[in-house]
C-alpha cells in the first residue's frame, strides 16, 4: 500500500572492497539505463504483447478513475458482501507469490544446479505478484489518498493489534527482499562479477521463511474474524499455504515453458521435473484439506455452515457460485489425475494443460470461492449475492496486465543479462545499439 | 511473455527501411519508439485525469487533515468550521457541529424487551432521519428481523418483511451496533478511525477512515455500513443538529454507524430510535447509575445478549417480558 520502491536497491553498493563508490555511481545508473532499454525493446512478437498489456492496463486505470470519482458504489459490492473481487485476487496472488519460494528452497537449500539457473524466475515472479497484491488491496480502498494514514510514524499504524498492520509489513518486506536478491544477483552479473554469497544468501533464507509469513498472515486476516464462521478454521492457514504451492508452482511451469520457446536462456528439464514433483505433492495435500474442510462443513451439518452450502449446493434459492466452485473442484481432481498418472505426466502438452487448470482451480476456490461465501450469508443471516461489475471486471484485469508487463520487462531485461548481451561491456547504451 | 529475436532478425527494423526520413542518428525505430511513448503518457493522461482532478480540488488542509485524538481545541474548531462551511456551500444549509465529549460517570446500556417490540420500524425510519443517511437507499443502522415463535435462529428470520404487523406466530428483534467491550471492529482497523469511548460508544472519524471495510467484515452484528458514495439528502430534510462523531454529514468512501446518537444522548437527551417507538420496547440509560431503568431491567429481567459466546462482550441487551 505504501513504501513501494519502483528500482532494485543495493544496500551492498557502496560497499565493495575492490571497487570504489565512486565506480557505482557510475556503473549503477548505467545498469539501471541500459535495463529499462533491454526492457523497452524488442521484436515484433514482444511489441504487440507488451503494447496489448498497456492497453489493458491504461483500461483498468481508466476504470479506477471512475470509480474514484461516482465512489465504490460503481462496483457490485454492498454492506452485504463488502469485500469482492479485489480482495478475491488479492488474497489469490498473495499465494502466487508464496509459491515461488518453491523454486528457491531446491536451488539454495538442497543445492540443485538445474533449479539455480532459473530460480530468479520465481522470485521476479514474487516481485510482479507483490505489485499486484497492494495494487488490489489499493484500489479496494474507499480513500486510497490516505494511504498514508498506514505508514508507520507518520499515520497510526495499529500495529500489532490490526492484522492488516502485519499484512503491510510482511507483503512490503517480501518486496524488498525479492528487490534485492534479484537487483544484486543481475547487478554482479551485469558488472561480470560473481555475487559474494554474504550479500545475498542470508536474504535468501529470510525469503524463505518470509514467503510463508505473508501467506499465513494474509490467511490469519481472515481466520481471525469470529463471526465469519468459513473463515474462523484454523485450516485455513495450512490450506491456503498448499494452494500457494499449487497455483505458484504450475504458473512458474508455464513461464519456464514459455521462455524455453521463446528465448535462449537455458531451461533444463530436470528444473521443470523438479516443480512438477513438488506439484504433484501439493495437489494432492490441497485437495485433502479441501476434502476435510467439506467433510466437517457438511457431517456435523450444524448451523455454522450455510456459508459452505451456499458455496457448494446455494441457499434459499440462492446459487451464484455454484457452477464456479464445482468447475474449481473438477479442474483440481482431472489435474491431480493427470500429473499422477504415469503415461500422461511426461507429456509435455498434458503437463501445460494441468497447469493451466490448477492455477484456474485455485484461483477460484481461493479467490472468489473462499471471500464471497464468508459474506453469504450476512452476520444477520440475510442473503444478498454479489456480481462483479464491468468496472471491477476492467480494474481487475488492469492490475493483472500490469502484473505480467512487470513480469515481462524483468523477465526480457533478466535474459538478457544473465546471456550476457547486457552487460557493463557491452556498448553504451542507445535504443539502436540493443538488439534483442 | 518476452521473445528473444536472434540480431540478425531485426536488421530490418534497424533503420535500414528507409520509408520515413532518418534525420541526424534518429532511427525510425527510435521515431516510432518516441511516437508510442508520447502516445502511451497522453493515454495515460486521459485515463487518470477524472481522479488527478478530483485530488487537486481537494483542500491541503482536507487532504493533510491529523487524527480526531490529535486535534486540540482550536485545530478541532477549525475543522468544524470548514465543514459547517461545506455543508453550507453544497446545500445551503446552516448546520451546527458539535463535538461533544462523553461524560464523566457514564457508560451507556440499551435493552430491547422483545415481548413488546412489534416490528412496526418506527426506529428505523427515526434512524434514517436523524443521522442524515442516503435517501437512495433507505440507509438505516437498524435492521429489525422478523423470528420465528420458538426459534432464536437468524437464519430463519428475515428483515424484508412487508405484511402489516405483528404477525402472531413471529416476534421482532431490532438489531444494530451493539458497542462491544471487546469490539472485533476496533481491534482489526489498521490506522485506529475507530475506536471505544469512555461513556462505551465506538465512533468513526470519518476525516481519517481509508475505507479498507475490514471492519464491516469484522462485525458480527452488521452494525457497520461503508459509504459508497456520496449520502444523498435533500436539502430541507438535512437535521442541522449534528454531531463531529456521529450524524455529520458523511463523504463518500468512509464507515460509519451507530453511536446511540451521541449528539444527543450526551446532551443528555434520548437516542432518536428510542423517542420514535411507540410500543416502549426500548430502555437506555447509565450503566454505572444503580438507579437508572436500563440497571433495573438488568437486575430484574433475564435479559440475554446477541451472539454472547463471541466473547464481544456487548453493551446492549435482549429480554422477554415472560
Amino acid at each position: 500500500m505504501s513504501q513501494t520502491p519502483t528500482t532494485p536497491t543495493h544496500p551492498s553498493a557502496g560497499h565493495e572492497l575492490e571497487h570504489s563508490q565512486h565506480r557505482h555511481l557510475v556503473t549503477y545508473p548505467k545498469f539501471l539505463w541500459k535495463c529499462f532499454c533491454a526492457a523497452t525493446d524488442g521484436g515484433p512478437l514482444f511489441y504487440a504483447w507488451m503494447i496489448f498489456l498497456t492497453a489493458v492496463t491504461l483500461v483498468g486505470l481508466s476504470a479506477w478513475s471512475h470509480q474514484i470519482t461516482n465512489g465504490m458504489a460503481v462496483t457490485g459490492m454492498s454492506d452485504h458482501v463488502s469485500w469482492g473481487m479485489y480482495i478475491a485476487n488479492f488474497t489469490f496472488i498473495v499465494g502466487l507469490a508464496a509459491g515461488g519460494v518453491m523454486m528457491v528452497i531446491p536451488a539454495y537449500l538442497y543445492h540443485d544446479r538445474d533449479m539455480h539457473d532459473v530460480v530468479i524466475v520465481g522470485e521476479l515472479l514474487a516481485i510482479a505478484s507483490i505489485i499486484m497484491c497492494l495494487l488490489f488491496v489499493t484500489v479496494d480502498l474507499g480513500h486510497p489518498e490516505r494511504f498514508w494514514h498506514l505508514m508507520p510514524f507518520i499515520g497510526r499504524f495499529n500495529f500489532p493489534i490490526s492484522m492488516l498492520t502485519w499484512d503491510v509489513i510482511v507483503l512490503n518486506g517480501y518486496l524488498l527482499i525479492n528487490l534485492h536478491i534479484c537487483g544484486y544477483l543481475l547487478y554482479t552479473r551485469f558488472q561480470g562479477r560473481k555475487p559474494e554469497a554474504r550479500f545475498y544468501i542470508p536474504v535468501v533464507f529470510i525469503s524463505v521463511f518470509w514467503a510463508i509469513s505473508i501467506h499465513t498472515v494474509t490467511a490469519f486476516l481472515y481466520c481471525g474474524l469470529g463471526g465469519r464462521p468459513l473463515w474462523n478454521s484454523a485450516l485455513l492457514a495450512p490450506r491456503f499455504l498448499a494452494s500457494a504451492f499449487v497455483s505458484g508452482p504450475a504458473f512458474i511451469i508455464l513461464t519456464l515453458y514459455i521462455l524455453r520457446r521463446l528465448t535462449d536462456l537455458p531451461v533444463s528439464e530436470k528444473a521443470i521435473k523438479t516443480l512438477l514433483q513438488i506439484l504433484r505433492v501439493t495437489i494432492c495435500i490441497n485437495l485433502l484439506m479441501v476434502i476435510s474442510e467439506m467433510f466437517t462443513e457438511f457431517y456435523s451439518g450444524t448451523a455454522h455452515t450455510a456459508s459452505a452450502r451456499y458455496l457448494y449446493f446455494g441457499l434459499h434459492g440462492k446459487d451464484a457460485l455454484v457452477p464456479w466452485i464445482w468447475t474449481a473442484v473438477a479442474l483440481n481432481i482431472i489435474a491431480a489425475i493427470v500429473l499422477l498418472s504415469p503415461g500422461l505426466s511426461k507429456r509435455a502438452n498434458w503437463i501445460k494443460a494441468a497447469c493451466v487448470m490448477v492455477f484456474i482451480a485455485v484461483w477460484i476456490e481461493k479467490g472468489m470461492g473462499l471471500i464471497i461465501p464468508g459474506f453469504i450469508p450476512s452476520t444477520l443471516h440475510e442473503v444478498v449475492e454479489y456480481t462483479p461489475t464491468i468496472t471491477e471486471w476492467k480494474i481487475t484485469a488492469g492490475i493483472w496486465a500490469f502484473g505480467l508487463l512487470a513480469y515481462s520487462a524483468s523477465l526480457k531485461t533478466t535474459v538478457a543479462i544473465i546471456r550476457g548481451r547486457v552487460s557493463n561491456q557491452s556498448p553504451n547504451a542507445s535504443p539502436q545499439d540493443v538488439k534483442l | 511473455m518476452p521473445p528473444e529475436v536472434q540480431d540478425n532478425n531485426t536488421q530490418d527494423t534497424a533503420g535500414k527501411t528507409v520509408s520515413l526520413p532518418v534525420i541526424g542518428h534518429i532511427s525510425r525505430r527510435t521515431a516510432l519508439k518516441a511516437f508510442g511513448a508520447t502516445l502511451g503518457i497522453a493515454a495515460f493522461g486521459t485515463a487518470a485525469k477524472p481522479m488527478i482532478d478530483k485530488y487537486a480540488s481537494m483542500s491541503p488542509e482536507e487532504m493533510l487533515q491529523r487524527h480526531y485524538k490529535e486535534l486540540d481545541s482550536d485545530e478541532r474548531a477549525a475543522v468544524i468550521n470548514r465543514l459547517q462551511d461545506e455543508t453550507k456551500a453544497k446545500h445551503g444549509v446552516d448546520v451546527t457541529i458539535r463535538d461533544l465529549p462523553p461524560l464523566d460517570g457514564v457508560k451507556y446500556g440499551y435493552a430491547i424487551n422483545l415481548s413488546v417490540c412489534n416490528g412496526n420500524g418506527e426506529c428505523m425510519r427515526a434512524c434514517h432521519k436523524e443521522n442524515n443517511h442516503d435517501r437512495e437507499s433507505n440507509q438505516s443502522y437498524i435492521r429489525v428481523l422478523e423470528m420465528k415463535r420458538g426459534s432464536m435462529d437468524m437464519e430463519k428470520g428475515s428483515t424484508t418483511y412487508t405484511h402489516p404487523v405483528p404477525d402472531d406466530d413471529k416476534f421482532y428483534m431490532p438489531v444494530q451496533c451493539q458497542q462491544c467491550d471487546n469490539p472485533p471492529c476496533v481491534d482489526v482497523c489498521p490506522v485506529e478511525a475507530t475506536w471505544k469511548e469512555k461513556d462505551g460508544i465506538v465512533v468513526v472519524d470519518y476525516n481519517w477512515c481509508i475505507g479498507c471495510r475490514y471492519c464491516e467484515a469484522a462485525c458480527p452484528y452488521h452494525a457497520r455500513r461503508f459509504n459508497w458514495k456520496a449520502p444523498t439528502v435533500p436539502d430541507d430534510q438535512i437535521n442541522p443538529d449534528q454531531g463531529y462523531l456521529s450524524n455529520r454529514m458523511r463523504p463518500a468512501g468512509v464507515m460509519e454507524k451507530c453511536t446511540f446518537c451521541l449528539h444527543r444522548v450526551r446532551d443528555g437527551r434520548l437516542p432518536a430510535c428510542l423517542e420514535a417507538c411507540p410500543t416502549g420496547a426500548r430502555v437506555f440509560g447509565n450503566l454505572l447509575d444503580p438507579d437508572s431503568e436500563i440497571r433495573w431491567v438488568l437486575a430484574n429481567k433475564r435479559v440475554f445478549m446477541l451472539k454472547e459466546e463471541l466473547g464481544t462482550q456487548p453493551s446492549f441487551f435482549y429480554y422477554f417480558d415472560e
